[in-house]
């Protein structure tokens, strides 16, 4: 399979260059994710306004996959609400592990680059990673305002 | 040094591996450089495996019509085999488990058990931080079970054992266990050595030789070991089944593992008496057709001769360590020179993580191995996260190291880093 189908010149920007990248202050909750198989590690943490995510900040080790992934997810999430990113983190990752539906450019943004990922199964958890922690880290900063996620 | 030994022809041995032929990644020639994961399989032990099942296949040790004994012979055939390779003295010290990781865990799980060799609070354990999880973890629970003290040897720079600190195997001291040859650095540690200093203090020695039995000659009689885990996988056999070695007066002392058929003396509601050893630790059916592909397994590498074997790994890693150390901005984990060394070498690729370089090579047909390798801590050790890994074996040509080493041009190149344009 072409290596272009995965390595899209929008995920190698991203990686070479990621949005978003270091851990910021003010945060409410901070978490931290693995990938056991390979060892990629990621530090995420979000600071929310209100329903606004205002924050998505994050330091990332892992391949271009993961990183370029996490930096997309920080550009598509911050600034929108907190269930507005819920509803991107399941377009992704039915994007990416039921291959189903068209992604939505418009709501997805450069995520849509990473739909031939769903094609190299060992690289879909790379692309969920960055997602997936800041999913887990919205989900506990609303627990954490009493509010139900 | 590289020796030439009397050698054999390896394009006659990669005749027997009809995978070798495969082409992938658009018709291209199949590169396998990940046999320290699992190796590939020669026809006589899929043929030996097919044998069996379509013409002996029964249970063994519990039926007396003739399909039953032949099994049951098939089965007892290949421990013997098996014994015979790795110079057990008597083919009832080697006892079939599912792999290396069960192995391990049944002799961990079983020092915990009363006996004169429990493992209990205030007793201290000693591993390596080269261990594969699978030589650390269960002993990690065993010490969080019992409250002993995990102890273990640091690695220096050179990604050998540091056996400078002198207390580390002590008087507290009650299992030693090491591996053989380290599957993310390639070290080939001195197992002698530190079994003579483990036994002076009375420790029970317990050696993973899962990529030291594929690739070199292993006698567990002179090894200095008590213990001998290794896994059928990797050395041509199938998956499904792996071998305990212990001295038999050992085994015989040792409580049971799991309970069940086959592991017994008599049984009644009120309890029950232990099989002699192996059996005592084989509880139900075993892998039987596994055990026969193992033994097929072993005949195929005593006709290769192990000490070519050893001879032809040799040449090929230190060929690939002086070609990879051409390469601008890789660096080698572990030792980078061929003396104590296995066959398998991790590397990392300045700018370029370890999955990208394999995904790379992968479609240029060229097949290794990112991640930690079930040896997280020593990545950490050596302050990286992830390696890429290339390890040959009997089958591989110097050739295919080529294709490796024009494949890492490649991805270099794919990523915009150094050395691309060479
Ligand atoms: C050094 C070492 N020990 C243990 C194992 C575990 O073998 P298995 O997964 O077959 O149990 C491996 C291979 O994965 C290994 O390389």
């Amino acid at each position: 399979m072409s290596m272009q189908t995965l390595y899209q010149d929008l995920i190698i920007e991203h990686f070479k260059r990621p949005i978003g990248a270091g851990l910021r202050e003010p945060f409410d909750v901070e978490v931290r994710h693995v990938n056991p198989t390979c060892g990629d590690e990621l530090t995420l943490r979000v600071h929310l306004e209100g329903d606004k995510v205002a924050d998505v900040s994050y330091d990332a080790l892992g391949c271009s996959i993961s990183v370029a992934a996490s930096s997309v997810m920080a550009d598509v999430v911050t600034g929108g609400t907190v269930s507005e990113a819920m509803q991107r983190y399941e377009d992704v990752r039915a994007m990416l592990q039921d291959r189903t539906g068209q992604p939505d450019p418009d709501k997805l943004g450069d995520a849509v680059a990473f739909a031939g990922v769903a094609k190299f199964p060992a690289r879909v958890k790379c692309a969920l990673l960055g997602w997936a922690a800041m999913r887990d880290a919205l989900v506990q900063a609303l627990d954490r305002t009493g509010e139900s996620a | 040094m590289i020796e030439e030994g009397r050698g054999y022809d390896v394009e006659s041995v990669r005749e027997d591996f009809p995978i070798l032929t495969r082409r992938v990644a658009d018709d291209r020639p199949l590169v396998y450089l990940d046999s320290a994961n699992t190796s590939q399989k020669p026809q006589a032990v899929v043929d030996a495996m097919s044998e069996h099942l379509l013409r002996h296949n029964a249970n063994v040790a519990r039926a007396v019509h003739q399909l039953g004994a032949e099994a049951t012979q098939a089965f007892e055939d290949a421990r013997a085999d098996v014994a015979r390779f790795i110079g057990a003295s008597r083919p009832e010290e080697v006892i079939f488990t599912k792999n290396a990781s069960e192995a391990l865990n049944l002799v961990a799980r079983v020092v915990g058990e009363p006996s004169d060799y429990s493992v209990g609070r205030g007793d201290e354990v000693v591993v390596t931080e080269m261990e594969h999880h699978s030589n650390l973890v269960p002993w990690q629970m065993l010490c969080r079970r019992v409250g002993t003290r995990l102890r273990w040897f640091g690695l220096t720079e050179e990604g050998r054992l540091d056996t400078a600190v002198g207390d580390i195997i002590n008087e507290l001291t009650k299992v030693v266990s090491l591996t053989y040859v380290s599957n993310a650095l390639g070290t080939v540690n001195p197992v002698e050595r530190i079994a003579r200093r483990a036994h002076e203090v009375g420790a029970l020695v317990v050696v993973d030789a899962s990529q030291a039995v594929p690739q070199m000659p292993v006698n567990v009689s002179t090894l200095g070991a008590d213990l001998v885990a290794f896994t059928g996988h990797k050395m041509c056999g199938p998956t499904g089944i792996g071998v305990l070695w212990g001295r038999y007066d050992l085994l015989a002392e040792l409580p049971p593992f799991l309970g069940g058929g086959e592991m017994i003396e008599t049984v009644t509601m009120q309890g029950s008496t232990y099989a002699p050893p192996p059996h005592r630790f084989e509880a139900g059916t075993p892998p039987i057709a596994e055990a026969v592909g193992l033994g097929a397994a072993v005949r195929y590498l005593e006709r290769l001769g192990m000490e070519n074997v050893a001879a032809h790994e040799r040449r090929i890693t230190a060929y690939a360590l002086e070609a990879l150390q051409q390469v601008p901005g890789l660096k080698i984990m572990g030792p980078s020179e061929m003396v104590d060394r296995g066959g398998a070498v991790s590397f990392t690729l300045d700018g370029v993580h370890p999955h990208d370089v394999a995904q790379v090579l992968d479609s240029l047909g060229i097949a290794v191995r990112a991640g930690h390798h079930c040896a997280k801590p020593v990545h950490q050790r050596f302050g990286i996260q992830a390696s890429a890994r290339m390890s040959p074996y009997l089958y591989t040509t110097t050739g295919e190291i080529d294709s490796l080493v024009k494949g890492l041009d490649h991805v270099q190149a794919f990523f915009g880093t150094s050395g691309g344009a060479r």
